[in-house]
């Protein structure tokens, strides 16, 4: 891999999608090219440096009004441990009730985030 | 409240909202805001909230609730909203049939399992129907009918609802945002896309949702191609797929094919309008959904109608804010507080495929939206006729966007139509 080195991305922060371009030597960045405002040079700085995402599925849940529990991470984490976490998830259950919000894993991965309930989930009524 | 075994439910309400996504549920506590004391909401599925459950992606709630959240919390805080201020709500309950026969009143038919058909009345109405999805029907897609052909919602609903799988292996028609957040979505769940095809010369979606839902997991987008053929027998086993011209022709002999079990469709939405049409609600062909005024009224007194039944929204922060002026006006209709007809209306013009509300009034301030026909990737300008313009960075179709009237600018207009232009900064200072 060499050191010297040209990145683009598409600069998502508003509909004009700049093209952006990142020089970078030694993984510091040395020049970055083609945005059209402050806010598209802070976007290719943070996506070439650190890129993050926010991560939502679901998790399985038994005896609740649907089999299927949404979650998300609590804060965005780094983009490349958007696949473990999600496949980290395959194996959690949760039984219901769930209130929206509710801590189900804490510090995922050693990420920082936590994975908590994007609703609340009622108990089925008995059949 | 009240869900489907709905013992408390009334024979007649001052506001009857029908759906419970965010538009209905916006619309409820507008009408409550304003003065409708006994407020009912009435979905057909077993919770209230819309589309919203079954976006668990985050991305909404930035303007309306201060926060960014996913579909299923936003439709939960809006559901808290409208019980807190009592609101009936009932779900299980699907509306067959409006009527705005004599008089003041409407009357509802609703069915549900544990009511049989019942009928409500009211004083007011708010449509709040959504949207439903274009289907290969609409679409005259060529092929065999085999089974795995699938909307990309209802696959969304499948897989993010019941947790089941549309197939193993993937193509996708359409590149609007329900089809980049499903390629992600399969992609994470171990089914394989093999790509996303888009009929046009750019992404039906935002910018944002090509980086994230694609490029972060190297699925490709090939812009100007399409489906020309589907095979299999009683499953899809391949789909043929060719490059566009520039008049939109499939070059059949740059075709290629591609096995897979599944094809989602991601062709965009239509408001749902058929209690609409029987009702006699005026629709704007542009939009697909009913004109209305600047304080959501339909063509028929006392009908209102807010969010995707009126037009195509991509943000639900949208919908919830146009749908509460929706309900309250629904609410002053009640009280006897209506405001002043509006006095201006309001027509698409250049680059502009259609416009909400249809008509505004000199005296108060007022947000139109729209959409763009083509992408305008450079600076922009739009313009309120030649009263006012705002300049933006670019304008896309798969945007909303929105220009602001208000009184300061309108009062010395004598005209009753105002036209809505989104051009080229270049081009709008030649003009
Ligand atoms: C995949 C996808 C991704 C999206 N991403 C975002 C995003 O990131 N951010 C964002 O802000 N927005 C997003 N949106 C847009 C947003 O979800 C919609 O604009 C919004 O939900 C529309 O609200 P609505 O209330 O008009 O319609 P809906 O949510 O569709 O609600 C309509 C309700 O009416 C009910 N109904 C219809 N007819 C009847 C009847 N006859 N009787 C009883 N009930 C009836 C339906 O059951 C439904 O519950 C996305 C949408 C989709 C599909
Ligand atoms: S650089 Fe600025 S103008 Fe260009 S896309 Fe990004 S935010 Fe928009």
């Amino acid at each position: 891999m060499s050191a010297v080195g040209t990145a683009t991305y598409l600069c998502t922060s508003c509909p004009l999608g700049c093209r952006l371009e990142v020089d970078a030597a030694d993984g510091d960045i040395v020049e970055i090219r083609g945005f059209e405002c402050k806010r598209g040079e802070r976007y290719a700085k943070q996506e070439h440096l650190d890129p993050r995402r926010q991560v939502s599925t679901t998790v399985r849940v038994t005896g609740g009004i649907l089999p299927r529990l949404p979650v998300r991470v609590s804060e965005p984490v780094a983009r490349d441990s958007v696949r473990a976490i999600v496949d980290a998830l395959r194996t959690v259950r949760v039984v219901a009730p769930v209130r929206c919000g509710a801590v189900l894993v804490a510090d995922v991965l050693g990420t920082g985030a936590d994975v908590i309930a994007a609703r609340s989930m009622r108990r089925a009524p008995r059949a | 409240m009240i869900t489907g075994d709905a013992q408390h439910l009334a024979s007649s309400y001052d506001t009857v909202v029908v759906g419970a996504g965010p538009a209905g549920l916006a619309a409820a506590l507008g009408a409550r805001e304003t003065g409708a004391e006994r407020v009912l909401v009435v979905d057909r599925e077993r919770e209230a909230g819309g589309i919203l459950l079954q976006c668990i992606h985050s991305g909404f709630g930035l303007h309306y609730f201060a926060e960014e959240i996913t579909g299923p919390e936003y439709a939960e805080r809006a559901l808290e909203q409208v019980l807190e201020h009592e609101v009936d709500v009932l779900t299980d309950a699907f509306v067959m049939d409006i009527d705005s026969g004599a008089g003041s009143s409407s009357r509802l038919a609703l069915m549900s399992p544990s009511l049989g058909i019942t009928t409500v009345h009211t004083e007011t109405a708010v449509l709040a129907m959504g949207a439903r999805e274009r289907t290969r029907g609409a679409l005259a897609l060529p092929g065999a009918r085999p089974a795995g052909i699938f909307t990309a919602g209802l696959a969304q609903k499948m897989v993010n609802l019941h947790g089941y799988l549309p197939g193993r292996r993937a193509v996708i028609l359409g590149s609007g945002d329900i089809g980049l957040i499903m390629a992600r979505r399969l992609t994470l769940e171990g089914v394989e896309v093999a790509g996303v095809f888009e009929l046009m010369p750019y992404a039906g979606g935002l910018g944002r949702n090509v980086v994230q839902c694609l490029d972060d997991f190297d699925i490709p987008l090939h812009l100007s191609t399409t489906v020309v053929d589907i095979a299999g027998r009683d499953r899809v086993e391949r789909v043929t797929v060719a490059p566009v011209d520039a008049h939109l022709v499939p070059q059949r002999d740059r075709a290629w094919t591609i096995p897979c079990d599944t094809l989602l469709l991601s062709v965009g939405l239509i408001p749902e309008n058929e209690l609409s049409r029987t009702l006699g609600v005026r629709l704007d062909p542009l939009t697909g959904g009913p004109v209305v005024t600047s304080q959501m009224e339909t063509s028929l007194p006392g009908i209102f109608a807010g969010g995707n039944v009126v037009h195509i929204n991509d943000l639900a922060d949208w919908v919830s804010e146009e749908s509460l002026i929706a309900g309250r006006s629904a609410g002053r209709r009640v009280a006897g507080t209506r405001l002043p007809d509006d006095n201006i209306r309001i027509v698409p013009g250049d680059n502009v495929a259609s416009v909400v509300p249809h008509s505004i009034s000199s005296e108060r301030a007022h947000t139109l939206y729209f959409r763009v026909r083509e992408p305008i990737r450079e600076d922009a300008v739009i313009r309120l006729g030649s009263l006012h313009q705002r300049k933006v960075r670019a304008l896309v179709p798969a945007e909303m966007a929105s220009i602001k009237a208000a009184p300061r600018f309108l009062e010395d207009f004598h005209g009753d139509v105002l036209r809505v232009d989104a051009v080229p900064a270049s081009r709008a200072a030649a003009s």
